[in-house]
């Protein structure tokens, strides 16, 4: 399939944006990555591409409309190159299994992460922590129970979970580095330990996975947006 | 295949409602339990301890949660008849991406219409009218999201229309006005058994929202 075949919108700090390059580079598809400069503005590409969300990641496969949602472009990389190597579970029940931890990680447990970052004093900040420790515990468990015994989420290969949490690592590392924690460590997660090492060095994520350094930079920049404008709205 | 099916269910959840549809297309049998969210059974709990909410299925002793989840189990699990997604990665994935906008969207709107007055639910009303007016533009000529066939989109989508009338009523307009084709729609999807016997009656939708925001201090 020619380069300009498929396209994807990304930004390279989102770790939304992760997940379909990872999954094109698993059925080692050829792409042109198209990188957003969101904090500079967007581009009308995106308008176009994307008009009910204005949001990356975008998909653009031939001639096809976009499609939007990573998770939904994952699925859909999956069914669309179905010779490859399968990136969600065979059997219906460990799909069901997956597809519902990666909508909890979507739906609760990253936002939790956010708010580590934007937490108004140092009791926010510890709900917001203990939170996402729960949910470390879940995954955890959820990884005993998925892997079983093997290196990923997805057994031997990595795989639709495995896509969806891995892409949080970048932002999670940066967490644990501003606040001078271990979230993820050989003594709580061990499971996660492992595979988080495993998952960053795989060759389809190696590549996409951000900086930690780069990303820190850019998450102090990030924040002291957030705190500025909230800052200026309570001045209003 | 068959095996034990189970439903844990609040009769007036659209997301139960989903997944009672996704059943009624498959024929299958299955156990119908109502829940009392204010009384969880152990069951319940058991089975979904980390969001503690319904609707939950329980295949052969093994919970699926999530609604839009368990559509999707359960038409891969019985992919021998009425297919809900349709085989084209291009399609499922169109079909997907409008169900979560559903999601996203048209349950915390339609919540505010009958939760809040003035200008938030003013402003909530105009938006759920412009996201109606979204989904309706999708269905071009076809009797269904799902083209010819009723499928997917349609399943996530249809149970709120027995909640339409609560909307219209707390938000004083009427949704038939604003999106004709999208009425139509759902209409012609009632003709079927599977929606019409899984939809709740939306006048007891009505009464049900009035009790509870009479149990929940709501003016």
């Amino acid at each position: 399939m020619a380069t300009s075949e498929v396209k994807l919108l990304g930004s390279w700090p989102s770790p939304y944006a992760m997940r379909p390059r990872i999954a094109l580079n698993i059925k080692s598809v050829d792409y042109e990555y198209i990188d957003e400069k969101l904090w500079e503005g967007k581009s009308q590409l995106l308008f176009q591409s994307n008009p009910v969300y204005k949001k990356i990641p975008v998909l653009i496969h031939g001639h096809l409309k976009p499609i939007c949602e990573s998770l939904i472009i994952v699925q859909y990389i999956d069914e669309a190159w179905s010779s490859g190597p399968s990136i969600l579970p065979s059997d219906p029940y460990e799909r069901a299994v997956a597809r519902f931890w990666a909508a909890y990680l979507d739906d609760k447990w990253f936002p939790a992460v956010k708010s580590i970052g934007v937490a108004k004093g140092e009791e926010e900040k510890k709900a917001a922590i203990a939170q996402v420790e729960q949910g470390l515990g879940l995954m955890e468990e959820a990884f005993g129970q998925c892997s079983k015994g093997k290196a990923f989420f997805g057994g031997d290969e990595i795989g639709y979970l495995d896509i969806a949490f891995g892409s949080f690592l970048g932002w999670l590392r940066v967490t644990e580095r501003f606040n001078e924690m271990k979230l993820i460590d050989e003594a709580n997660t061990p499971g996660l330990a492992h595979w988080a090492d495993s998952f960053c060095s795989h060759a389809a994520v190696k590549d996409v996975m951000p900086d930690t350094d780069k990303l820190a930079e850019f998450g102090k920049m990030v924040i002291a947006k957030i705190k500025a404008a909230g800052a200026a709205a309570q001045r209003h | 295949m068959e095996g034990e099916v189970v439903l844990l269910d609040f009769w007036p959840s659209m997301f139960g409602m989903r997944t009672r549809i996704a059943l009624a297309e498959k024929q299958i049998k299955y156990e119908y339990r109502e829940e009392d969210l204010r009384n969880k059974s152990a069951l319940l709990l058991q089975m979904n301890p980390v969001h503690k909410k319904i609707p939950v299925l329980i295949h052969n002793g093994k919970p699926i949660c999530e609604s839009l989840i368990q559509v999707q189990y359960i038409d891969e699990v019985w992919n021998d008849r009425a297919p809900l997604l349709p085989p084209n990665p291009y399609q499922r994935a169109t079909a997907r991406f409008w169900a979560d906008f559903v999601d996203k969207k048209i349950y915390d709107l339609g919540g505010k219409l009958w939760r809040t007055k003035g200008e938030e639910q003013e402003a909530a009303k105009k938006e759920l009218i412009e996201c109606l007016k979204l989904l309706e533009g999708q269905l071009g000529d076809n009797p269904y999201f799902g083209g010819k066939d009723f499928g997917f989109l349609d399943v996530a989508l249809v149970p709120f229309y027995c909640w339409f009338y609560t909307y219209e009523k707390f938000g004083r307009f009427s949704i038939e006005a604003e999106c004709p084709k999208l009425i139509a729609w759902a209409k012609r999807c009632m003709q079927k058994e599977s929606v019409a016997k899984s939809l709740a009656d939306q006048e007891k939708i009505y009464d049900f929202v009035l009790h509870l925001k009479k149990a929940l201090g709501i003016e």
